[in-house]
């Protein structure tokens, strides 16, 4: 099933002016939520409003999304977007697992489960493996800024090696590389991005929802109160000059086709499980994102060289059973199955009692 | 005054007694009340034949109840299975055995030291220089000669000679042949072969018993009817049940002894029976997740969203889940927790019971925190609140812990059988985007009813007021996050009044009282047939007449603050160090709190009547501590 709804025709005599709202009657007004309470110019943020952009450019029903996540300022972001959908701000790093639980109840939602680098990687990081090698169909976004923000800017285990502490001293220890992890754990969709690249982050964004499995989008998120300064791998300044996309990426939704066109062998089309479309057009590297080995390969190459890599990092074209299939599971959301089809009947408890005779 | 229960006196003699001369006469012999307990070394597969045991004295029309005491390994360690036949039904565990089949070397010489004098010593020839008692009677068999002739395929003998053993105390108890044939049938339904040869070996001690021990008296099982109609279950299996009737969706468990049982019974259970009979599909899904919080935190996901989500765990993971508890308290969210509890601290006796963790599950996670617990007192209640627990937490939008133990849940129990739910599920207060038109407003949190329960929406409800914001940090009540004084309060208040509200709607206690009692007792969960036996005893030997108020919930309802009331002192039984349940009512009877007296049984073994009659006669000055 597909996260977004194709769009109804148009009224007759609707004006045919820039839209204020989406195919599906919405205004990006209808996915917003509460004010944030973070940092002015905090990466968090600017992620928020892509996340809107994406919601609203796809005309995703809000009333069919649940927002999960855990404990940190990236974690409160899930109030600042989507206020017509239910939203849940579970514990510090446990989101993962509420999200399987939830997706486990009703799998006709969209879980978007939104994370900081603490949350995933130190205190969830069993969860997130797990979450993965399940294959939970669910858009996951690690806010990405080095530090935890919440609790005032101690490292956290995606601080790079060499980059230092708001008090002067360095990280010695060897980074987890989430996107890393999630290839090694079988995951079909893993990007890398920056907060501040909007014209990736959208497309990838939207890329993930398409996407039947788990996808997961670890965004470089700059804290900029605890983790902007001269020395930091983190900074707005560290992710603008040293950024290196991978590809320049359009998404195309399973209803439009592909319109651009691009000169022979500069432009891969990735197909996503609803039929929409990934556009990647070649950039400076030849990188092939169906390629496993080779993606780790470039993320070993990245922590070592300390280069800052973006773009679609690996997709796998065949993808793999998600959780409701590997556990057989009816199409009806578990949760709104009826009493009829939940509890056996006397008799079945009667040949029950008979074999304990 | 002694008050031994057996009718057998202690009759210590100086010679060895004759192994071939008859043992007691048939007059006296004591029919329908005999403890027989088997030390085989775990993995040898002891668990069939004392199983096929049990099952024949049932079949005998005989009360049975078994216990398994088994060691924290897999192979090799000392292992005791206890058969209680008793023709009152009595079930409890017995301090010593009448009849004691010694298999283990590693434990023979300490077995044989414990027994009772004038009790009965099945022996492993080949253990024989563990036997210096004179004050028992012996019957030495040479198993493992027996078995060759029976197996000769050398590597089953370890696993077929305990079936031999068998058939040695059905002669000497003068079990039924045909019933003993029929539950080695029944036994090995499934594996013929295994069933003949089993059967074989069976017969094969039966014989050799007949042709070369003497015939025994002391201890007769002679046919009744007082077992038609009724199963025999363990607790675990009992709580699966409960929880597949109560209409289950989502379980998430990871496995952990004495709860581990209880994840694989739902497993078969649910594959057997909630699958769409037209598309094979199942209407369930069953996570074994990386440990106990990812296990609670799927539950409380899944209750979120609205479906019926519970967890099976022990000590260990309770304090795993405490954190996520916590979240379901306050997110005011449906969950169940069954803690099968075992003995702590920390890794403590994996394989021992106790009730160690009322208080714990009561009180767990930071804060001001509260959970109902449902505790079943037997079996059947196990599968009774299994489904009671489903219906509650959603009802009361909040944990409900299901208290069994290793005792409750690992052993087996005899039962009347279990009937179908007869009322619909309780799916609690629950709004549709029907009823939001209807209403117009909608706050998560705000009551309504005066109960303290609020309405909740479930995600994917499609109307614009539908949606809110769940969250563990402070909120008002349209969810939305507050840090003032008065929402924080009155949120808290409001959870006071809701738990306030389960007392009057979860089980109510049970009150068994002797007319003209003069003591009183208080007792929950495995303690009752130790309780109801002890009471027994004091009745019979004592002339003491007493009540009983068996407690099946908390927080305690107005009948037990009654109770408390009506009685000058109360003993209240746990299986505990610390009177956890008596903290509990004192804690929020502080008025009634000197009325509780404690009665204490806390080594890991089940409670025993014994252990309750000595407290009591300390208590009554009719011994000294
Ligand atoms: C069990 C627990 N331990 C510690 C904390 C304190 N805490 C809150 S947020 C946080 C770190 C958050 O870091 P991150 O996930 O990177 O989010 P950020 O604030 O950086 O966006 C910590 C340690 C907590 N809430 N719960
Ligand atoms: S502390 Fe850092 S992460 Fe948190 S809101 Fe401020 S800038 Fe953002
Ligand atoms: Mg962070």
């Amino acid at each position: 099933m597909s996260a977004t709804e194709a769009p109804k025709p148009a009224p007759a005599g609707a004006p045919s002016k820039a839209p204020a709202t989406n195919r599906i009657g919405h205004t990006l007004q209808d996915y917003k939520g509460a004010a944030s309470t973070l940092c002015a110019g905090c990466g968090h943020d600017s992620i928020t409003s892509q996340i809107q952009r994406a919601l609203f450019e796809s005309g995703v029903n809000p009333y069919n999304v649940a927002k999960m996540s855990g404990i940190g300022c990236s974690s409160k972001t899930t109030a600042y977007f989507l206020s017509l959908s239910h939203g849940f701000n579970s514990v510090h790093g446990r989101a993962p697992a509420v999200a399987t639980g939830s997706y486990l109840a009703n799998r006709e939602l969209l879980h978007i489960c939104v994370s900081g680098d603490g949350d995933t990687a130190s205190i969830g990081l069993g969860h997130f493996m797990h979450m993965m090698r399940r294959n939970v169909p669910m858009v996951y976004i690690i806010e990405n800024n080095g530090v935890y923000g919440l609790t005032k800017g101690q490292f956290s285990a995606t601080a790079d090696k060499g980059s230092t502490h708001k008090k002067g001293f360095e990280n010695e220890m060897m980074p987890i590389d989430a996107c890393a992890l999630a290839i090694e754990m079988g995951c079909d969709y893993v990007a890398r991005s920056f907060s501040g690249d909007i014209k990736q982050l959208v497309p990838l964004l939207k890329g993930a929802m398409c996407h039947g499995g788990t996808s997961i989008v670890d965004v470089v998120s700059p804290c900029v109160t605890f983790n902007n300064h001269e020395g930091s791998t983190k900074s707005l300044k560290f992710a603008r000059e040293n950024e290196e996309p991978l590809q320049e990426i359009g998404f195309v939704p399973y209803y439009d086709e592909i319109k651009a066109d691009y000169p022979e062998g500069t432009m891969k089309t990735i197909e996503l499980t609803d039929g929409s479309k990934l556009t990647l057009k070649k950039l400076e590297r030849d990188y092939d994102p169906s390629d496993k080995m080779r993606a780790l390969d470039l993320l070993q190459k990245a922590r070592d060289e300390r280069l800052f890599l973006t773009g679609l990092l690996y997709h796998n074209p065949n993808s793999s059973k998600g959780i409701a299939d590997q556990l057989n599971m009816v199409d009806v959301p578990l949760a709104h199955l009826p009493e009829s089809v939940t509890v056996p009947s006397a008799a079945v408890l009667a040949e029950i009692m008979e074999e304990y005779k | 005054m002694s008050l031994q229960t057996d009718a057998d006196s202690p009759t210590a003699t100086a010679t060895p007694l004759p192994s071939t001369a008859p043992i007691g006469n048939e007059a006296d012999a004591i029919v329908n009340d005999v403890v027989i307990q088997v030390a085989t070394s775990n993995g040898t597969g002891s668990q069939s034949a004392n199983l096929v045991l049990m099952r024949t004295i049932f079949e005998m029309g005989v009360p049975v109840s078994g216990k398994n005491m088994f060691p924290s390994n897999i192979q090799g360690l000392p292992t005791w299975f206890t058969i209680r036949v008793n023709k009152d039904g009595w079930s409890a565990r017995r301090r010593d055995a009448d009849v004691f089949v010694a298999m283990n070397p590693e434990s023979a010489a300490e077995d044989i030291a414990g027994m009772r004098p004038g009790s009965i010593l099945i022996l492993n020839e080949e253990l024989q220089k563990f036997q210096n008692r004179d004050d028992i009677h012996v019957f030495v068999v040479p198993f493992n000669k027996l078995v060759i002739p029976v197996c000769p395929d050398g590597r089953l003998r370890r696993l077929v000679v305990n079936m031999m053993y068998v058939g040695v105390v059905a002669y000497l108890l003068h079990l039924d042949v045909e019933e003993l044939k029929g539950a080695i049938a029944r036994q090995f339904s499934k594996k013929p072969k295994a069933a003949e040869l089993n059967s074989n070996a069976a017969l094969a001690g039966y014989q050799w018993a007949a042709e070369n021990l003497p015939k025994q008296y002391k201890f007769v099982v002679k046919r009744m009817d007082k077992t038609k109609g009724k199963v025999i279950i363990d607790g675990n299996s009992a709580a699966a049940l409960g929880l597949m009737y109560g209409g289950i969706t989502v379980f998430a468990w990871y496995p952990i002894t004495p709860s581990s049982s209880l994840g694989e019974a739902l497993i078969d259970y649910m594959a057997r029976y909630r699958h769409d009979p037209e598309t094979g599909k199942a209407t369930y899904a069953i996570v074994q997740a990386e440990d106990e919080l990812a296990a609670m935190a799927m539950v409380v996901g899944a209750g979120w969203d609205g479906a019926r989500a519970a967890t099976s765990t022990s000590g260990p993971g309770i304090s795993l889940m405490a954190e996520l508890t916590g979240l379901a308290y306050f997110t005011e969210i449906p969950a169940v927790i069954v803690d099968v509890q075992r003995v702590g601290p920390s890794t403590g006796l994996p394989t021992r019971t106790n009730q160690g963790d009322m208080l714990k599950a009561y009180l767990l996670s930071h804060g001001d925190c509260k959970h109902p617990l449902l505790i079943p007192g037997n079996v059947k209640e196990c599968y009774e609140f299994g489904i009671e627990a489903l219906n509650l937490a959603e009802r009361l939008q909040t944990p409900i812990f299901l208290m069994t133990d290793l005792d409750m849940g690992m052993n087996l129990w005899m039962t009347d059988p279990f009937e179908a739910p007869t009322k619909p599920l309780d799916r609690g207060k629950v709004l549709t985007a029907e009823d939001l038109n209807r209403l117009g407003e909608f706050a998560r949190y705000r009551d309504v009813d005066g109960d303290g329960i609020g309405y909740r929406t479930l995600p994917g409800t499609k109307h614009p007021n539908a949606a809110f914001f769940t969250q563990g940090a402070g909120h008002d009540d349209r969810a939305k996050r507050s840090e003032k004084p008065e929402d924080w309060q009155g949120n808290l208040d409001r959870l006071t009044h809701k738990f306030n509200h389960a007392r009057t709607i979860m089980p109510k206690p049970v009150l068994n009282a002797d007319e003209g009692a003069t003591l009183a007792i208080i007792g929950f969960g495995t303690s009752d047939p130790a309780i109801e036996e002890a009471r027994h005893i004091l009745r019979t030997q004592h002339g003491v007449k007493s009540s009983y108020l068996r407690l099946r919930s908390l927080p305690a309802s107005a009948e037990v603050i009654q109770y408390l009331k009506d009685n000058d002192k109360v003993y209240l039984v746990e299986q505990n160090r610390d009177a956890q349940v008596a903290s509990i009512l004192r804690m929020e009877n502080p008025e009634l709190g000197n009325r509780i007296v404690s009665v204490l049984h806390y080594c890991g073994l089940p409670l025993d009547a014994q252990s309750i009659v000595e407290q009591l006669e300390v208590h009554l000055g009719k011994r000294k501590s």
